[in-house]
């Protein structure tokens, strides 16, 4: 889970989900806390979607 | 006069072919033509006063011995520097001579010089001595001993060598301080403006190579699954008891969540220098979601949350250190039986 994707696939990441921010990947200050708790739900929702996929290739699940 | 050793193979030693390679190293009794060819080039300012030869066979074989035996052979010369090959294409002949050019300067501190194709094996050694890159094939010998000829002088002379693509030996990997007349900004527009007219450039800065992996088969069933949090974002327990560095980590830590349903601004902290700590600080579930991954747990969404989390801090850390902590707490992980990883980066 990252917010510079193209670093992801740089570096060989196979499954990638994009996220919020670099100083709050899981996050936004600028909700309040069950909303962004939501937020955070959802995108960890999204990875264990991505854990559940077959790929063949390094994928970025938007 | 600067004194020069010079290591060669049994082929080149005039001893024969593959039908000689186990034959053990031996100081010759007159330098043969490839050690001549560079006596030539030095033109009278250095000199090969003796030339060692091993089979290839016998070093690869026998490593750590002949290597002893050739740094104490070499050492009973007191030599300025010492040359190796040039090896050409010749794999095994590249693995003994980057590994003598490299036990003799690591184990007695003389400046050595290799010289091998490209593709041969032993540029492995290649941030261990200095490598010249040759043609594939003994047909390049000219060739090669011009381009070695004048490092080995300078290393004789004991010169610091200007970089890489300058004097036209291999990418060492290793970086020294130097004042350059530009300064930075401008050197960087320069690049910028060569490479948007397709003109060569040379970056100061290479990226390491990154390796590939396939894919990984999808977690069959996530509600079965143990999962794990990683993170290069710096979560750790509040004033970091593993003092893991804000900037080029050298190591990783592994903290107990067990029981632990959220992580707050009094128990967890980043050690993260490369952004603003404030929000990671304030709710490090910002960075390492251990609250949703709790709620998850409790609702039957998955398995379970492994008790331990891994986090090192991912700013400036170098690629080889990265892939030593996962090489090792990915073997832990599998003992402890997860299924699925989350790495979670900033």
């Amino acid at each position: 889970m990252c917010t510079v994707t193209p670093i992801s696939l740089t570096v060989g990441a196979n499954r990638i989900v994009p996220t919020i921010a670099i100083p709050h990947p899981l996050g936004n200050p600028a909700l309040d806390h069950d909303e962004e708790k939501k937020l955070r739900r959802r995108l960890v929702e999204k990875a264990l979607k991505a854990l559940q996929t077959p790929i063949d290739d390094q994928t970025i699940f938007e | 006069m600067y004194k020069i050793v010079h290591y060669i193979n049994q082929f080149y030693a005039g001893i024969g072919g593959e039908d000689h390679a186990d034959v053990p190293p031996a100081k010759m009794a007159e330098i043969p033509a490839v050690s001549k060819a560079f006596n030539a080039a030095f033109k009278g300012e250095a000199e090969i006063v003796a030339t060692i030869y091993c089979g290839d066979s016998y070093f690869a074989e026998n490593t750590d011995k002949a290597l002893n035996e050739i740094c104490e052979m070499i050492k009973a010369e007191n030599p300025d520097m010492v040359i190796a090959g040039p090896a050409f294409n010749a794999g095994r002949y590249g693995f003994a001579a980057g590994n003598v050019a490299a036990a003799v300067k690591a184990q007695l501190g003389i400046p050595t010089l290799t010289g091998m194709y490209e593709e041969n094996p032993g540029t492995d050694y290649k941030s261990k001595t200095i490598i010249v890159p040759t043609k594939n094939s003994a047909a390049g010998m000219r060739d090669a001993v011009a381009k070695m000829a004048p490092l080995a002088l300078k290393l004789a002379k004991g010169e610091e060598l200007g970089p890489y693509y300058v004097e036209g030996y291999m990418y060492t990997g290793i970086r020294k301080n130097l004042f350059e007349e530009e300064r930075g900004a401008k050197r960087a527009v320069d690049m910028m403006l060569k490479k948007l007219a397709g003109e060569p450039f040379i970056t100061e800065f290479p990226m390491p190579n990154f390796d590939r992996v396939a894919p990984n088969p999808p977690v069959a069933d996530i509600t079965k699954a143990k999962i794990a949090l990683c993170t290069s974002g710096g979560i750790v327990p509040k004033g970091n008891p593993d003092h893991i560095e804000s900037s080029s980590a050298s190591h990783y830590g592994k903290y107990d969540i067990e029981g632990v349903q959220y992580l707050t601004s009094e128990t967890y902290q980043t050690a993260h220098g490369g952004y603003d700590p404030v929000y990671a600080n304030e709710d490090p579930n910002r960075v390492l979601p251990v609250d949703v991954m709790r709620d998850l747990e409790r609702e039957g969404k998955i398995g379970s949350l492994h008790r331990y989390f891994y986090a090192t801090v991912g700013n400036g850390t170098a690629v080889a250190n990265a892939k030593k902590f996962a090489a090792e707490y990915a073997q832990e992980l599998k003992a402890d039986g997860v299924d699925a990883v989350i790495l979670t980066s900033t």
